[in-house]
């Protein structure tokens, strides 16, 4: 999968289009025929304030917003990129100019042809404007001209070989120019009824009720969609949607959905299916951060001394539940370029001990070596049972951690001010290290701002790698800087890694082809259906 | 005194609500010398059964030992219910005193005062004043306190009324005693009986509110009380009912013993409801 670009120019020359023939063709061979129809009931939680992808980029707005916005690009499980509204394209020698072939008798849900003029608006002003993550990246563009309407050249000013990741849906959704153009587009009236060339439409919002969307009729494939339309509903409490699920009145929950204290149980009933795949695009990581400010955290040896002390298969089965994996390194197993090599310190509080007792910091009253400030994530109770796990693992190596508790704004402006001693933080790292792991170990991203640098770390050669690998043209080169920043960051112990989230998909048997891309339940489900 | 405590004693309710809570008192007291790890400590396996591996009442999701999280989450909801009780009755006496006594246009600013608290549905300005002041034990107590003072406000004050019309208290003005004398040796003693028993109450009351913030997560992180135990057991219940069940014993009993001693003070201190007692 890493060699990604060299394999795909050669797979987009010869289209890879047949790709979802074949799953139509493994399916049959299966026994199970896609069949047109039904009404998928599904639930989001929260409740998403718009329903417009790029003004809004929350989990919640990706996974409705996505079935009804496209990009021009799709993500396999193992990130390879597969045509979506670009079928196929080419990249130059010299790895700077990207040129996509459109698909051919696309229309907006208004009855709008989709063209490479709104292509090109996309990408270098809807996006460009709204989406900081999009800006960082297409600020690097040269040019981006449209020599016909069914062809969009991008030229970039130094190769960024990470470049079609951004091409996902959920990084830089196409938006319909001649509904956005010269407004305002977090204003635009149009944001109430938000049009896309995606297989399904909105058909009526109750707020705080249900979102539905309805089948496109004039959707570009033919046939597809499967589903007649998807029922999202808002259900606030976890125990009632846990309910729902168990009884049958919804079929799909996704994301936080459900408790991990609860999947046991889910697991045991046989109509039911659950996978963990589908977050590869974004392989979140948590981890326990330390700010490398405060003494005695400013010492490698005491960092060192934590991530030993952890012991995080524990945390995996027993807190999670057996739906996270323990981190090995602080590049997701999922994200390319992670060294399958790469090991974390052992779980070894004799061994952690000892490093304290190193760095001289000997046990006083009460065992207790030194105390720090630990404040909680907000974000539910399996991260206030972390916290608790890590004070008790702590506690034992002669760390003795006191709790803050806050709300999820008070967590933020917390971290943004550094005003912190240990926290736990979680990234999506989307697909790629330049993308999602460089900018919270690098020092030009010591900012006030959270999911930067926050905690601080400092480190020329850190530095100087995840460079070179960023604008290093080809995969061979960058592997060998990501392999090498890997091994730096695990011995130098800037934040301690924990585990690797993944968000249970659990569906009924009966909804087929729900999680075929590493954006899962973001993908657009065309190719979903009740059988 | 000593006509109370035989009529309290006779309350077989009252005496068995003063037992289970001397035996509370002591298991808290004692709760270093029971258990002398931390609560928080990964004592064994997670959910070990009640009664498996030494584990009187079972362990926790994280493998904490239940029965010690029960022994220091009493010390939490007995000073939680003391203190704040206290600081209510500092607040409630303080303003209901002078509002009794002044009377006139302070007795109406000050009771506007009283009513305008006791609109506001306690629960939920004791959670968002703990959510504000984010959770440790001076904001937990001082909530509680806030919420549970106009009661005593409002009894302290009738009580002063009556008082303060009564010919042993005119004696006192017309013998030029001073007003700060005439009311905390005249009238204060007086006025006791009630708030005793409704202190009794009070502490109860505190002790399920505390419970309640916890449960919804907003009791101090670093104290283990009963309320956080179910709480955090709520969730695994399917797995592990024991984790919540013995916190809410617990909790129930405690609240019961202090609902009857504070029933069998009242009886023993109203004369009109002691029977068969020499007045």
């Amino acid at each position: 999968m890493q060699d990604g670009i060299t394999r795909r120019q050669a797979l987009a020359a010869g289209g890879l289009a047949a790709l979802g023939l074949m799953r139509v063709a493994e399916a049959e061979a299966a026994g199970i025929a896609p069949k047109r129809g039904g009404l998928l009931q599904s639930v989001i939680t929260p409740e998403p304030p718009i329903l417009i992808l790029g003004v809004n980029q929350q989990a919640p707005t990706l996974e409705v917003g996505s079935k009804i916005y496209q990009g021009l690009l799709e993500f396999s499980e193992t990130l390879e990129p597969k045509p979506l509204l670009a079928k196929s394209w080419e990249i130059s020698a010299d790895k700077t100019r990207y040129t996509f072939h459109l698909q051919p008798g696309v229309l907006w849900h208004d009855g709008e042809k989709f063209t490479a003029d709104d292509v090109i608006f996309s990408i270098m002003q809807f996006n460009m404007t709204l989406a900081p993550r999009a800006r960082a990246v297409f600020a690097s563009i040269k040019s981006a001209t449209a020599p016909d309407p069914m062809t969009v050249v991008l030229t970039l000013a130094q190769p960024f070989e990470p470049f079609l990741l951004m091409f996902d849906v959920t990084a830089t959704p196409m938006m319909p120019k001649h509904i956005y153009d010269g407004t305002d587009y977090r204003t635009n009236p149009h944001n109430q009824t938000p049009i896309g060339t995606g297989p399904f439409q909105l058909d009526h919002w109750q707020r705080g009720s249900f979102i539905r969307l309805k089948r496109f009729e004039k959707y570009w494939k033919p046939g597809q969609p499967y589903l007649d339309g998807i029922v999202y509903r808002v259900i606030p409490d976890s125990q009632s949607r846990a309910l729902a699920l168990q009884t049958g009145q919804i079929a799909l929950t996704s994301g936080n959905d459900i408790e991990p204290f609860d999947i046991p149980r889910f697991r045991a009933m046989p109509t039911l299916a659950i996978e963990t795949k589908g977050w590869e695009m974004f392989s979140p990581l948590a981890w326990l951060e330390l700010n490398n400010r405060v003494k005695p955290l400013d010492d490698v040896r005491v960092r060192q001394a934590i991530s030993h002390a952890i012991d995080r298969k524990f945390i995996a089965e027993r807190l999670w539940f057996g739906t996270a994996k323990p981190a090995t390194s602080p590049i997701a197993s999922t994200t390319r370029y992670h060294d399958p090599a790469a090991h974390l310190q052992d779980y070894d509080p004799k061994k952690a001990m000892a490093l304290l007792d190193e760095a001289g910091l000997k046990p006083g009253a009460g065992g207790v070596r030194f105390t720090l400030r630990h404040l909680e994530l907000p974000y539910g109770e399996v991260w206030t049972r972390l916290s608790e796990y890590i004070r008790a693992a702590l506690g034992k190596i002669g760390i003795a951690l006191t709790m803050e508790s806050t709300d999820p704004g008070g967590w933020a402006s917390r971290m943004s001010n550094w005003n912190y001693d240990t926290t736990i933080n979680y990234l999506y790292q989307f697909g790629d290290p330049t993308l999602g792991v460089e900018r919270s170990y690098v020092s030009s991203n010591i900012k006030k701002v959270v999911f930067t640098n926050t905690e601080g770390y400092s480190n020329p050669e850190v530095d100087a790698l995840f460079a070179k690998a960023r604008v290093a043209p080809d995969t061979a080169s960058r592997r060998k800087d990501f392999y090498a920043v890997q091994k730096l960051l695990i011995e130098q112990v800037p934040v301690v890694w924990l585990i690797e989230l993944t968000f249970p998909t659990i569906h009924k048997k009966t909804l087929h082809d729900v999680i075929t891309l590493g954006t899962g339940v973001q993908g657009c489900f065309d190719d979903v259906f009740l059988a | 005194m000593r006509t109370v405590l035989r009529a309290m004693a006779r309350n077989r309710g009252a005496l068995g609500g003063a037992i289970f809570l001397a035996l509370v008192l002591a298991l808290a007291a004692f709760a270093h010398v029971l258990f002398p790890q931390s609560p928080w400590d990964m004592a064994g396996a997670p959910f070990t059964p009640p009664g498996q591996d030494g584990f009187l009442l079972g362990t926790d999701s994280l493998g904490r030992d239940v029965a010690a999280g029960i022994a220091y989450g009493a010390r939490v909801s007995l000073l939680i219910g003391a203190v704040s009780t206290l600081a209510a009755l500092a607040i409630g006496v303080g303003l209901g005193a002078l509002a009794g006594y002044a009377g006139g246009l302070i007795d109406d600013a000050l009771m506007r005062v009283t009513e305008f608290f006791q609109t506001i549905p306690s629960f939920i300005l004791a959670v968002v004043l703990v959510a504000i002041f984010s959770p440790s034990l001076a904001s937990i107590v001082g909530a509680i306190a806030i919420v549970s003072w106009p009661p005593v406000a409002r009894v302290v004050r009738a009580e002063f009324r009556t008082l303060r019309a009564r010919e042993f208290v005119q004696a006192a003005e017309v013998q030029g005693r001073s007003r700060a004398s005439i009311v905390c040796r005249e009238i204060l003693p007086n006025a006791l009986p009630p708030i005793v028993v409704l202190a009794s109450l009070m502490v109860a009351s505190a002790i399920l509110l505390e419970s309640a913030l916890s449960f919804l997560g907003l009791g101090d992180p670093n104290l283990m009380s009963w309320g956080f135990i179910i709480g955090a057991g709520r969730s695994v219940i399917q797995l592990a009912w024991w984790v919540s069940v013995f916190p809410g014993i617990a909790i129930f009993l405690t609240v019961l013993a202090l609902n009857l001693l504070g029933e069998g003070l009242g009886e023993a201190l109203d004369p009109r409801l002691r029977q068969g007692t020499r007045l």
